[in-house]
């Protein structure tokens, strides 16, 4: 027996019976009018659900995860919503990743988990309802099964730990019910879920699943899956995107024995960035990594520049300020509420500031690789990807095979931050193992991974706000001057501010005339996602001018913010939601309270605070510094963040911690520089990631209970920190500090 | 020139059989290997390629970022900087190595399950062996000893290791009481 419940037009619970005995319970997605896939067909396999529930008859739970976990905790947080509801026994509950689920739709690719994405932010908010209906109908079942054998009512059972109890105190394992669960026929409509008051593990702190093969060095990333036979590329890419091939003598590498071929790859031009190879770039194939090492180095290869040779990021920065200075450049108009114009000759005083921010790279831990096999009618791949279905999308054209004939197997990822959801090493994997004709392992030495990237654009904000003789703010004017990340990537012309500036970010809606412009910079080196964008510039710049306004009006800044932010109501956002006012002033009030913001005037340190806002999240950061001559210490850092309910407090408090430190890092060191064409940057010491010295002892994390959906906050905790940073520093040494990275000018200003 | 093997050696002139063993003979997580193959090879792609301990992971060509460190005779090093030559005689100790023969996880390993000191988790076994040289050089180590470590982390894992260390040095200490 088994059967479907609808959760929607195109979702729905399917159950099955497994194999001795077990109980099986997935989320499927149909598209428009697909009959479900029949169950005979799809067999006992682990693979042909999404994110499942199989309950074995010795009790051993089983769940999938259906989105890459990139270090955000998405393979423990939603695994355990699941749970929850299903009220299992965490103890017994196995996690396992599951791989792409794609199935093959008439030639056409049909994604049977529904969206599979990772480090996008929203993972939680996207698995939310979903993994609570399935975990409610398996115990659903599970406790039918236990009524027919009890003889006892449904409604007078209870579920506790992986255990239905009746009344009278019979009590039957879930593993005895799996079986016969599978015989009860579903539900017309999905059983009601739980009430708040009834979580076991929502809202309990949870270690992340995998932390013991972790700290033993037994899980593997997909740099460490092998095949067999399989070979290594390793290669070096032109220095210019546009660039071509100059010179390539080979005959040195290929007279090392085991180095096999050397393979020339060339970007297609007709493809979006991203889903081709990044760079032209020749590759070097041996039977190990330290031949095919050894084989690069033996390369003699020069490379002719493009024309693109002329770039350069400091004649970007102005070309930003050439367009933010004149009245006749070309703009997109993001917002504009009320009149600026008119407002800015009531006003009492103007203040205006220009802030600087550089280029970054992604920068991840493990660098960008893949592995693939391909086979006649088949290509198996390990790919360390936030985005598996474009990764599906790359390996099919490049191969043509059908949808189902593409396994691609996600392991657990060494940081994402964006990087990967753009799939160009994937495309050069797959162009190497056919011109090799054996399965082969791609990788990226760290050289190339820093300085071949689609890079965060570096960026100009000029602001102007307009205060009246109350000391209101009535008119602010944002412009800002960028290189997309949306370029070429099919969006049309008036959409790619969209990367850049977001319509609803603070303080617009605060501020009765509001105007915010984006000015696109002409650039040829790669951009692309960039892990909490585009909140984290526009934070950095909106946030350090709050402060100069306060300054300004001799206020304290704390004050100024809350000022700004009002009485508790919600202020409406374009395109639906709003901002709940309360909830702002909230997470502000608890870091400056914990910082003990009273003293901001009097310590000798210097304190620093900024808030933020994004996607339903509330974000404040407090820092405070110490400056002896030329040393900057932080001294401590805190944040508090309200993102509705808590499914994992201590997976949300390590998200926290370490978005804060990251972003402090960002901060205080890093800037990719393009001089002649070229990324200037090649190795950590170029791209200094802060030091342990460099960082705080703690952050300490302030999380706000709630009741509403949960919100991701992969990124959430990194707007509030570089403005909060910048704003300590500039109570501590009297220097504002307007051009990040912060160490850098600090010492250049001081 | 054929030798006369028939020929009775000189006295005196006599060398005697030695095994000739090719390679590098060195321990790794308390095991015997020898290396015949390239005395210049990086110790992190015999470990990865050659033995398939994976734990030990690549951060960049000049072992910046701790990633690749592991254990050389008790002392963090970096196992893409040392090649297979220096290592004749040596012990290695590598993530893989740092549980016990039982397979119980170290007071380190454990103290950095407790504390959540793990975000994407590449880098942490780098953490983990940096950190263990510094517990066996410091047994009660200050925030400026581990201030010191070379590790980076990209995703902010800074502070949670800190009190790991800590951790596991108080929980060290009383395993050593005890």
């Amino acid at each position: 027996m088994s059967g479907t419940v609808r959760l929607s037009r195109r979702r729905f619970l399917q159950v099955m019976a497994g194999t001795a005995g077990a109980l099986i319970v997935g989320v499927r997605m149909a598209r428009g009018a697909d009959a479900p896939v029949p169950l005979d067909m799809l067999g006992d396999t682990l693979y042909g659900l999404g994110p499942y529930i199989r309950i074995d008859a010795d009790g051993s739970v089983l769940i999938g995860a259906r989105d890459p976990d990139t270090g955000t905790g998405v393979a423990t947080a939603l695994p355990r919503i699941l749970a929850d509801e299903l009220d299992a026994d965490w103890q017994h509950v196995r996690v396992v990743q599951l791989g792409l689920g794609v199935a093959n739709g008439n030639g056409e690719p049909r994604w049977i988990y529904g969206q599979q994405a990772g480090g996008t932010g929203n993972s939680m908010s996207r698995a939310w309802r979903d993994l609570r209906a399935a975990g409610a109908l398996a115990r659903w079942l599970l406790v039918q099964a236990a009524a027919q054998q009890l003889g006892i009512p449904a409604e007078r059972l209870r579920t506790e730990k992986g255990v239905v109890i009746s009344p009278d105190g019979r009590r039957l394992r879930y593993g005895e019910l799996a079986s016969a669960a599978t015989k009860i026929t579903p539900p017309q409509n999905p059983p009601a879920v739980k009430t708040p008051d009834r979580y076991t593990l929502i809202g309990q702190p949870a270690g992340d699943v995998d932390a013991r093969g972790i700290v033993t060095g037994q899980t593997p990333y997909s740099f460490d899956q092998h095949f067999g036979d399989a070979v290594v590329a390793v290669l070096s890419h032109c220095p210019w995107p546009d660039g071509q091939l100059a010179e390539l003598d080979q005959s040195d590498a290929l007279a090392i024995k085991g180095v096999l071929k050397v393979v020339e790859l060339k970007p297609d031009p007709k493809l979006p960035p991203g889903q081709t190879v990044i760079a032209p770039a020749v590759a070097v194939i041996a039977e190990t990594t330290w031949l095919a090492l050894q084989g690069r180095r033996a390369l003699k290869l020069s490379w002719k520049p493009g024309a693109s040779n002329s770039e350069s990021t400091a004649a970007l920065e102005q070309q930003a300020t050439s367009l933010l200075d004149s009245d006749s450049a070309p703009t997109t108009r993001v917002r504009d509420d009320g009149d600026t114009d008119k407002a800015a000759h009531k006003g009492a005083r103007r203040v205006d500031a220009t802030y600087y921010q550089p280029w970054l790279a992604h920068a991840t831990s493990e660098p960008m690789n893949c592995l693939v096999r391909l086979d006649k009618n088949s290509a198996t791949l390990y790919v360390p990807t936030q985005a598996p279905q474009q990764a599906w999308t790359v390996v099919q054209r490049l191969t043509g095979l059908l949808p189902d004939q593409i396994d691609i197997r996600v392991p657990r990822i060494g940081g994402g931050y964006g990087r990967r959801l753009d799939h160009d090493y994937v495309a050069e994997a797959v162009l190497l193992a056919q011109a090799i004709d054996k399965p082969l392992h791609l990788f990226w030495t760290r050289d190339e991974d820093l300085a071949h990237d689609y890079y965060r654009s570096g960026c100009v904000h000029k602001l102007n706000a307009v205060i009246d003789r109350k000391r209101q703010i009535i008119a602010w004017n944002q412009r800002l001057a960028s290189a997309s990340a949306l370029t070429g990537r099919g969006v049309s012309s008036d959409r790619l501010w969209t990367s850049e500036v977001d319509v609803n970010q603070l303080p617009a809606g605060f501020v009765p005339n509001y105007r915010s412009d984006w000015f696109s910079l002409a650039s040829s080196t790669p951009r692309g996602p960039h892990r909490g964008m585009p909140h984290i510039t526009n934070a950095f710049a909106v946030d350090s001018f709050v402060d100069e306004i306060a300054f300004a009006l001799k206020e304290d800044p704390l004050h100024t913010r809350l000022r700004l932010i009002g009485e508790p109501r919600l202020v409406p956002l374009q395109g639906g939601g709003a901002i709940d006012t309360a909830r702002l002033a909230n997470v502000l009030q608890l870091v400056a309270d914990r910082i003990n913001w009273k003293d901001w005037l009097h310590t000798v340190n210097g304190l620093g605070i900024a808030c933020w806002y994004m996607d339903g999240a509330y974000v404040a950061h407090a820092v405070e510094v110490s400056m002896r001559g030329e040393q900057l210490t932080i001294q401590r850092a805190v944040c508090a963040v309200d993102v509705g309910r808590v499914i994992n407090p201590m997976g949300l408090e390590g998200q926290v911690a370490g978005a804060t430190l990251d972003a402090l890092s960002n901060a205080l060191n890093l800037a990719i520089t393009v001089k002649d064409g070229q990324v200037q940057q090649n190795n950590w010491k170029d791209y200094p990631l802060a030091s342990m010295a460099q960082l705080p002892n703690t952050v300490e994390v302030i999380t706000v209970p709630g009741e509403g959906d949960p919100a991701g906050a992969s990124f959430l905790a990194m707007p509030s920190v570089a403005p909060a940073l910048a704003n300590a520093v500039f109570r501590v040494s009297a220097v504002r500090v307007r051009r990040l990275p912060l160490m850098k000018e600090l010492l250049r200003l001081l | 020139m054929a030798q006369n093997h028939a020929a009775p050696a000189t006295k005196g002139a006599d060398i005697p059989p030695v095994a000739v063993r090719a390679g590098i003979e060195l321990q790794i997580n308390g095991e015997n290997y020898r290396h015949t193959g390239d005395p210049q090879m990086p110790l992190l792609w015999y470990l990865r390629d050659v033995l398939r301990l994976d734990g030990t992971k690549y951060g960049g060509e000049h072992g910046e970022g701790g990633a690749d460190l592991v254990l050389v005779d008790g002392k963090a090093t970096s196992a893409i900087g040392v090649t297979m030559d220096k290592l004749s005689g040596k012990q290695v100790t590598t993530v893989e190595g740092l549980v016990t023969v039982k397979g119980e996880l170290h007071p380190l390993q454990q103290a950095f399950i407790d504390e959540d000191a793990i975000g994407c988790g590449y880098c942490t076994p780098g953490w983990l062996i940096a950190s263990m040289d510094l517990l066996n050089r410091r047994k009660d180590p200050s925030d400026s000893d581990i201030d010191t470590l070379p590790n980076l982390c990209r995703c902010g894992c800074q502070t949670r290791v800190r009190s790991a260390i800590k951790r596991a040095a108080a929980s060290m200490k009383q395993g050593a009481k005890a």
